[in-house]
């Protein structure tokens, strides 16, 4: 086989001597270049070895001469960052959230971790946004379910929304009048038609009229202005949360809706749950409070 | 009479065991794959009854035996045509998956067209339907060529074809109807893994009985490659897919691994396909037909055997990287990224002596489509193997991991060196395995070549940028602490890069549908009128087993 080395001659370099169906191999050198960056690479590898934890023993690996620990890591960072919100979280805690707007500063710290806190646990139904979507109320307009204040939306956050386990969660039922039989198909149309002329969107008619008065005002009130302590909306102005068109409210008032919201007291904390409310407060319907003046006292005592 | 006999016999216990299993089947996703088990034997049946001659078998003629004096090409054929139909299904797969991420609308409302269903099917047609059939195939040309030897069992060559394509067929329906172990690249359920086994030991068998019968001194680097692909990816399948069924007519199976431990089983799977599967065999077809078509002697003898061994012993520490910052331990992580970094050279190694055997022959790029494609192939693979290691270093790897970036990588692996070296071994064979003077068209060629190169641009920067962009913005805190934006955020800024990754997947599988007419033309062949480009030479008298060649051709 070595008879049949030759120097190949674009290159100059003489062949190993091998040929496989017409294949042969050059004898060159590694390159220098690659053989020192290899070396180099395999010099890194053992330093880095030395340093971090590295090396399976029969109990434990090697610890490294720097004694790094991911786990370490991780709890000083997490300290550090808790560290630099602990003043505000105390302040936060410390104050009744009738007050938080009198502290500018404090207020536009819970509303940048409010912002934060409903990316994580709020976007997935009211939208990066907070517009919502149908069955999701949009959180940027004034027209509240439960109320637009500081108090009420953190009762709402803390409560939820139809939860089956709490007392305390926001709740009511609209029956399904077409489906539990208590309208006519016929009725139902013109109650809609009703409820739609209310926001001048339909003709109204007396038999719709009629049946409002008997069945819906005692929730959605005598001018269809909707009751907060049922959460009954508002008919009367153009913001509809499972759609506004005949369509629409016919399936709502045939079937009804009950949209639900989690309970988060048991999922957050008193401090995220009052800056939740600050951001949400913040986005544009936010509402004074009517009624601090009312029992303030019992308040301070639960947030302190 | 008997060997028919008997043989017809496997084929219909085959049938029966595979409809009593279909009868008895525990879910439906399981049935059906007994169905179409029982559909292959049947088709196996017909053939074993409807070909044998048998008024020469009446009339007592002894079956001629196998010509030693011609290589076995047929498999290799109908591994050609596999490849390009894989090829295509796996493409248009990858194209509309990609539409997906840009319009959720396109998951059409039904579970089979979801995302999560039609990833894997993305993935496994084109590593392992596109990528396996190219392998088994190159690997049954260059390994008769190499050794100077017909392929031993041919029978068996035919079985791993055919075995093969069976196992394509029940992984890709399998994760359509939501039969899936969850483990990313081994996804097929236990029972199809036991199948895929039994074809690898016969490829193995096929492929070291050849190398076995060697009428050359020597074994050649690429038969190295070939031979640590066939043996490693053997291992790693069995070792990872170790899970004990619910049910033995059931496709439900649990891993013999939990937690941690699962998870490193399988991304030392993982990253080892990655090494072996796509580095070792493709490095394989590398190393004939780069040579070939440069019509030039390798680089360096000396490389190859280091960069061989530093390659195969580095790579399989390597795969821990996909781990960092998990609950993996600390210095798992460490070895995996010291390995990976360690890695560099001998991926490298590969590299310069694909490219460094063009010495002499650079010009061959300026003229020849098929070299043109070899090198941008190289090119790609020297990227991608500097990109990898620098991706598990852990600092770069806490932006990089999860992100798209990732996804740019892989492709700019598997686009570019996978792709580009597969086109080109198939625009190398075809000619010479239809006997036809040359390819259809050489031009042709030159289109798919840029219609690729392009489509991988537009795919790996636009991918960079997303990935980038998305580890930027997960990790971006506002002046208060916090952070700054929704995962929703995230995704929605990525919105003009997917389409523009998109566009990449359109071109590059334009350039395969080039690919489909060329392969064709060549076949059916037909001669295209064009301007000629330069192509290597072929001798057909010279493409024959030692025991075939003229006397004074032979060693």
């Amino acid at each position: 086989m070595m008879a049949n080395k030759r120097i190949d001659k674009p290159t100059g370099t003489e062949t190993v001597g091998h040929e496989w169906d017409g294949i042969e191999e050059l004898n060159t050198p590694l390159p220098r270049w690659w053989l020192w960056t290899f070396y180099a690479c395999i010099v890194f590898a053992i330093g880095y070895t030395i340093a971090y934890p590295a090396w399976p023993m029969v109990n434990s690996a090697t610890k490294g001469m720097l004694g790094w620990t991911s786990h370490e890591q991780l709890a000083k960072e997490m300290a550090k960052a808790d560290e630099s919100k602990g003043a505000i979280r105390a302040a936060l805690a410390k104050i009744p959230i009738e007050r938080l707007p009198e502290d500018s500063e404090l207020m536009r710290a819970a509303v940048a971790g409010g912002r934060a806190a409903f990316k994580v646990n709020c976007v997935q139904c009211h939208g990066a946004g907070a517009a919502g979507s149908k069955g999701y109320p949009n959180l940027n307009d004034d027209d509240w379910l439960w109320g637009g204040d500081l108090k009420a939306i953190t009762y709402t956050l803390e409560h939820g929304v139809r939860q089956p386990d709490g007392e305390d969660t926001r709740f009511s039922m609209m029956p399904a009048f077409g489906a539990d039989g208590i309208l006519t198909s016929a009725q139902v149309s013109q109650v809609a038609d009703h409820v739609l002329s209310l926001s001048g969107k339909a003709k109204d008619n007396a038999a719709g009229a009629q049946i409002f008065a008997d069945n819906c005002a005692v929730c959605h009130g005598p001018n269809g202005k909707g009751m907060r302590e049922f959460g009954a909306p508002n008919l009367t102005d153009p913001i509809w949360l499972y759609g506004g068109s005949r369509e629409d409210v016919i399936a709502t008032v045939t079937n009804s809706r009950y949209g639900v919201m989690p309970a988060w007291k048991d999922r957050l904390d008193p401090v995220t749950i009052k800056m939740l409310a600050a951001y949400v407060h913040s986005l544009g319907g936010g509402e004074d409070f009517v009624e601090v003046a009312e029992d303030p006292a019992t308040e301070v005592d639960e947030q302190s | 009479m008997e060997s028919v006999l008997s043989r017809a016999g496997i084929w219909f216990v085959l049938v029966i065991a595979a409809f009593l299993a279909m009868a008895a089947a525990q879910d439906s996703g399981f049935a059906i794959h007994m169905g179409i088990i029982m559909a292959a034997a049947l088709i196996g049946l017909w053939f074993t009854i409807s070909k044998p001659d048998y008024s020469a078998i009446a009339r007592g003629i002894l079956r001629v035996p196998a010509d030693e004096s011609l290589y076995y090409d047929d498999v290799v054929r109908w591994g050609v045509i596999a490849t390009v139909f894989w090829g295509m299904a796996g493409f248009l797969a990858g194209l509309f998956i990609a539409l997906q991420l840009a319009y959720p609308v396109l998951n059409l409302g039904f579970e089979y067209t979801t995302f999560g269903r039609l990833r894997p099917l993305h993935t496994s047609a084109v590593i392992f339907a596109f990528g396996g059939n190219a392998l088994i195939a190159t690997s049954f040309y260059v390994v008769q060529r190499t050794c100077r030897a017909r392929l031993a069992f041919p029978g068996l060559a035919r079985f791993v074809f055919w075995g093969y394509q069976l196992f394509i067929v029940l992984a890709a329906t399998g994760y359509l109807l939501g039969i899936t172990q969850g483990r990313e690249y081994a996804e097929p359920e236990w029972y199809v893994d036991l199948w895929l086994t039994i074809v690898w030991v016969v490829y193995a068998a096929v492929f070291i009985g050849t190398i076995v019968k060697r009428s050359e001194p020597h074994i050649y680097v690429a038969n190295w490659f070939y031979l640590a692909f066939i043996l490693t990816i053997a291992m790693l399948h069995i070792v990872n897919n170790l899970a004990l069924p619910v049910s033995l007519v059931g496709s439900k199976s649990y891993s013999a691994f939990a937690g941690v431990q699962d998870a490193l089983t399988q991304w030392w799977y993982g990253h080892n396909a990655v090494g072996f599967f796509l580095t070792a065999g493709f490095l394989a077809m590398m190393y004939y037909f780069v040579p070939k078509q440069a019509e030039r002697p390798i680089y360096s003898y000396r490389l190859s055997i280091i960069h061989f061994w530093s390659l195969i012993f580095l790579y399989i520490w390597a795969g821990p990287h996909h781990l960092h910052y998990t609950a993996l331990p600390d210095w798992a992580q460490t070895l995996g990224m010291v390995f990976s970094i360690m890695l560099w050279m001998p991926s490298w190694g590969g590299m310069i002596n694909g490219l460094m055997t063009l010495n002499g022959a650079w010009d061959k790029i300026r003229t020849d489509p098929i070299i043109r494609m070899f090198v941008m192939s190289l090119a790609f693979y020297g990227m991608s193997t500097f990109e990898g290691p620098m991706m598990s270093i852990k600092s770069v790897n806490s932006l990089s991991h999860y992100t798209d970036w990732t996804i740019g990588h892989v492709h700019s692996g598997a686009l570019g060196w996978n792709g580009m070296i597969t086109f080109g071994a198939i625009y190398f064979l075809t000619p010479r395995l239809w006997k036809r003077s040359r390819l259809y068209s050489l031009r042709m060629v030159n289109w798919h070549f840029w219609l690729a190169t392009i489509g991988i641009v537009f795919y790996a920067s636009s991918m960079w940028v997303a990935g980038i962009t998305q580890g930027l913005m997960w990790r971006e805190y506002g002046a208060d602490g916090y952070l700054v934006n929704s995962f929703v955020e995230t995704v929605a800024a990525l919105h003009p890069m997917y389409l523009m990754r998109a566009f990449g997947g359109l071109l590059y599988l334009s350039g395969a549908v080039l690919m489909v007419i060329n392969v064709w033309a060549t076949i059916l062949g037909k001669l295209r009128e064009e301007a000629p480009m330069s192509d290597a030479t072929y001798d057909p008298a010279a493409d024959r087993p030692l025991a075939g060649r003229p006397a004074e051709q032979g060693a």
